[in-house]
């Protein structure tokens, strides 16, 4: 009765959920923060060399519409929803590593101000959303743009296909971390995460889309002059 | 549109999306999900302190205006917190460019 009637009433309502602290062995835990904080030491040096500034108001209207769209949970399947990341979008149009920094702020303001998220957890928070995803998304967008070409319709479907693919690789991250912490064995975590963020990945697929299409037809230099995105790739 | 008046309607879009934050869905997301169907919800500790836990602002009466209020607040922290690191990182020129 409570399950059937419990998403009527607004204070019973879950909310948006990143890796709570307790989900992850405190050595998971912890190897997640050294490898976040080594991608987030490289991020700062590259950033501080390829940002423009024209970029840097992006940087803060990025962060703002993450935030913001990452309250707006979609249902998707059997009474479960998803949100958006949005690392792929900031990785699209910043590059990865300034869009790393954008996603990185928003994690760190969740977990201390919102409580989305464990402080101990933290760590592997930034490394599957803001490490993670922006690398994937940005990697899977340059490869498509470098085979396929910069025309109108391969942008769409190049961002698509980033931002399905850094939810799906950012959930398997964390199913690897809920693995080898023991909260559950890897051959039950990785098909269940990995099965609903292919569905969730599909709305990530579609906004990202949605926002990009936006920027492109209101500035299109941004999207342009993202750094080094054009040739391909500067990791 | 110009620069400065291009990420001012990015500000408000991002503040406008928050005006439909309480019509998200209520239902559990991907990992609260697996974490109910395989059993290790349990193992979620308290939060060491809370200050506007799930992004509703404590004190409001309407759960939908404080959920839009922390949306409020967390869209302009965010924006303060990225917009000052890349203040801080950017190169001069309008492009970017190795140095």
């Amino acid at each position: 009765m409570i399950a059937a009637t419990s998403w009527l009433i607004p204070s019973l309502l879950p909310k948006a959920m990143h890796i709570p602290d307790g989900f992850l062995s405190l050595t998971i835990a912890g190897l997640a923060w050294l490898l976040s904080i080594a991608a987030l030491a490289y991020a700062i040096t590259k950033t501080n060399r390829q940002l423009g500034e024209k970029q840097v108001p992006l940087m803060g209207v990025m962060a703002a519409f993450i935030f913001a769209a990452q309250m707006l949970n979609f249902p998707v399947a059997g009474g479960t929803s998803g949100h958006l990341i949005g690392a792929a979008l900031a990785a699209i149009l910043l590059g990865p590593w300034a869009g790393m920094l954008v996603m990185t702020s928003v994690v760190v303001v969740q977990a201390l101000l919102f409580q989305d998220g464990g402080l101990i957890a933290l760590g592997a928070n930034i490394l599957n959303m803001a490490v993670i995803a922006s690398l994937v998304g940005y990697l899977v967008y340059a490869i498509m743009q470098r085979m396929l070409g910069g025309r109108a319709w391969v942008n769409l479907a190049s961002a698509f296909a980033a931002a399905w693919l850094s939810v799906f690789v950012a959930s398997l991250a964390c199913a690897v971390q809920l693995g080898l912490s023991g909260s559950s064995p890897l051959q039950v975590a990785l098909p269940a995460m990995g099965g609903i963020h292919a569905l969730i990945g599909v709305g990530e697929g579609l906004i990202t889309m949605g926002a990009l299409a936006f920027i492109t037809a209101t500035r299109r230099d941004l999207v342009e002059s993202r750094p080094a995105a054009s040739q391909g790739g500067d990791l | 549109m110009r620069n400065k008046t291009w990420w001012i309607v990015g500000l408000v879009i991002a503040l406008a999306v928050t005006l439909v934050s309480p019509l998200a869905s209520p239902w559990p997301d991907g990992l609260e999900r697996v974490a109910e169907d395989h059993g290790f919800m349990d193992a979620e500790a308290e939060p060491f302190y809370e200050i506007i836990p799930d992004y509703v602002l404590p004190g409001i009466p309407s759960e939908s205006l404080a959920t839009i209020l922390a949306g409020v607040v967390g869209v302009l922290i965010v924006f303060g917190m990225a917009l000052g690191a890349g203040y801080a990182l950017r190169t001069r020129g309008p492009e970017g460019e190795a140095r």
